[in-house]
């Protein structure tokens, strides 16, 4: 029905090996979920008297990525950060319902947030090293937990590096400070650093719209990997890319949820008429 | 119809015209620029004095006693002497007392208000630490003289500790001086600290951090160099200080480094000599000069540095 997709959703599930092993509990609409790692339920956030969401009910499935569209101001961002209460440095910012990680409210009171964060990491539209050594930048966060043996933090960076696709370019310049590498090493940087405190689930805000189609390339690359192990909710401009990486689309339209499925299903035939004229490029 | 508005005869001229208008303009420019004249050059004309009675006051007293000799008597009648050291210890012991006491509050209410605090206490806490930056130096030192020293100093050190603890002190001076460059080092300092990205932080905060890490990780060390700015500006402005350290400090030029005692600072002289009845020409005049000179070289190099720190900082986030 959209055949300006069908292409890279033909190459990508060429590329992709079988469903791994997860099984399907419940869905949403006539489409099957794998486990739900993250669910919200009739979620609402106000910025003061502004209402940024409504009512947004949906599972982000268990080791497989999520992509998350829609024109700009819709609220992709402020969904994302609630998933980690990043919001919560936000002055006058009120949440209302429920955010459910593995079952349990991480809006509950008794809940800690530093705790949460360390499960659930983020990566920035703006990719934000420390002004710090590569080492140091990805050893932050076992620091923080405590960790001072050297040998074990430079396993841990080396490991981080490697997975983010960063160990071949900075292993000899550990020392070199972080700001000196390219926009595209950085941001990989700043993945490899999110990795280090060894999460589950890793929330990516437009994480490859500042870089280089090649640099970009090479994030992708690196996300399709990483879902073997994540549980990845990515915010993204480039229907392409959502189509490349992801295994579920969720479009939101004016802080609501308009539809969320299989990404294949949304870019080859969405159920609701907005999305279509979204992916389709009639407005947003 | 056309030729009425051709474009010919509708388009104003390039040329200046002399009108009321521009000529006016052309006065307020010329005004403004006195006014800017005026100041530099007052400025020109004082550093002009201080370096020809510098240098006079040299043509008399060689530069090896100045520098060399321990003893600052210039009003002793037999056998003056200009050993600058005593008056230089008083000011940076002073300065460093102030320092001890007002860098780490300072910097600590800057943390406060750049990272702890909510909208509305800063709202609150801003105006109140102003307030403090506008007492006048003076109610500073009698607050040293009448209120530190008998009252904080003398019980604890002297009651408690069997320390000698005099009405004129190093001490009281340098907590008073401490206590008002405080507005100075937080205003100073919370500029520096809300200028590292809001990035840095979301980034911390994302992978676990606590506030507490956050500030110690990661903004301190991404605003160090600005915060030391900060404090030599700071600094520079305690060792310039006057009235404050005249009163609190005494007028005793003495070489120590015991802060329980009095001492005299470079600004407390210049103060001494200016009110006293030295005459004009006098040796004793001619050193408040050299003193003075001094004293503005080194709060003068101090800035410089604190600027240039500053400015490097600030080209780093932008
Ligand atoms: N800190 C804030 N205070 C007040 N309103 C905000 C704040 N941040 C976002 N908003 C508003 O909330 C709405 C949703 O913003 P959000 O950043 O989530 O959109 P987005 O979908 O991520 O957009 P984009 O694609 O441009 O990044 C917007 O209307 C925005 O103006
Ligand atoms: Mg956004």
């Amino acid at each position: 029905m959209l055949p300006s997709f069908s292409k890279v959703i033909a190459e990508k599930n060429a590329n992709q090996p079988p469903a791994h092993g997860t099984q399907v509990a419940h869905g949403v609409g006539d489409s099957p979920l794998h486990i739900p790692k993250i669910e919200t339920r009739d979620l609402n956030f106000f910025y003061g008297q502004r209402q940024a969401l409504f009512n947004i009910t949906m599972s982000v499935p268990q080791r497989n990525v999520t992509a998350l569209i829609g024109p700009s101001g819709c609220g992709k961002s402020t969904f994302l950060r609630t998933l980690n209460r990043m919001n919560d440095i936000v002055d006058g910012a009120r949440v209302e319902g429920t955010v459910l990680l593995e079952g349990i409210d991480i809006y509950n009171p008794n809940v800690d947030v530093v705790a949460l964060r360390k499960r659930v990491g983020m990566v920035f539209q703006k990719s934000n090293p420390f002004p710090k050594s590569v080492f140091d930048n990805v050893a932050y966060g076992p620091r923080i937990g405590g960790l001072t043996d050297r040998r074990k933090l430079m396993e841990i960076v080396e490991s981080c590096l490697k997975r983010a696709a960063l160990w071949e370019e900075v292993s000899h310049r550990l020392k070199d400070s972080a700001l000196a590498l390219s926009g595209g090493q950085q941001q990989r940087l700043c993945i490899a650093r999110a990795l280090a405190t060894d999460p589950e689930v890793l929330l990516m805000d437009e994480p490859a719209s500042a870089l280089d189609p090649a640099s970009t390339a090479r994030v992708e690359d690196l996300i399709f990997e990483l879902r073997r192990n994540y549980t990845i909710v990515i915010v993204t401009h480039n229907m392409q890319q959502a189509a490349r990486v992801s295994e579920y689309t969720a479009f939101f339209f004016q802080g609501k949820l308009i539809e969320i499925d299989k990404t294949d299903q949304i870019f080859t035939k969405p159920k609701e008429k907005e999305t279509e004229d979204y992916i389709t490029g009639r407005f947003g | 119809m056309s030729s009425e508005f051709s474009p010919s005869t509708s388009r104003p001229s390039l040329y200046r015209r002399w009108t009321l208008s521009t000529l006016k303009e052309q006065s307020i420019r010329v005004l403004l620029f006195a006014c800017a004249l005026v100041s530099v050059a007052t400025t020109i004309g004082i550093i002009g004095i201080l370096v020809v009675e510098t240098g006079l006051f040299f043509s008399q007293v060689s530069v090896g006693a100045f520098f060399g000799d321990t003893v600052w008597a210039p009003q002793s009648s037999d056998e003056p002497r200009f050993g600058i050291w005593p008056l230089a210890c008083g000011t940076f012991l002073v300065a460093g007392v102030a320092g001890l006491i007002g860098l780490p509050m300072g910097l600590l209410a800057a943390l406060y208000l750049s990272e702890y605090a909510s909208e509305r206490s800063r709202s609150i806490l801003k105006p109140i630490l102003e307030v403090l930056a506008g007492i006048p130096s003076i109610v500073f030192g009698y607050f040293g003289l009448v209120f530190v020293t008998p009252y904080v100093l003398q019980p604890i050190f002297m009651n408690g500790l069997g320390i000698d603890v005099g009405p004129f002190n190093v001490l009281s001076a340098g907590i008073v001086v401490g206590i008002m460059i405080i507005p100075t080092i937080s205003s100073l300092s919370e500029d520096v600290l809300r200028s590292v990205p809001q990035g840095l932080r979301e980034a911390g905060l994302a992978l676990g951090s606590t506030k507490f890490d956050v500030s110690v990780r990661i903004i301190l060390p991404a605003a160090l160099s600005g915060i030391i700015a900060a404090f030599l500006l700071a600094l520079s402005r305690a060792i310039g200080e006057t009235m404050a350290v005249t009163i609190a400090a005494g007028s005793q030029p003495d070489l120590t480094l015991n802060v329980f005692r009095p001492v005299e600072t470079m600004t407390a002289y210049i103060v001494l000599i200016s009110l006293g009845e030295a005459a004009e020409g006098s040796i004793e005049k001619r050193s408040l000069y050299v003193v003075a000179m001094s004293l503005f070289l080194i709060t003068l190099a101090m800035n410089i540095v604190a600027r240039f720190i500053l400015r490097r900082y600030r080209n780093e986030y932008q």
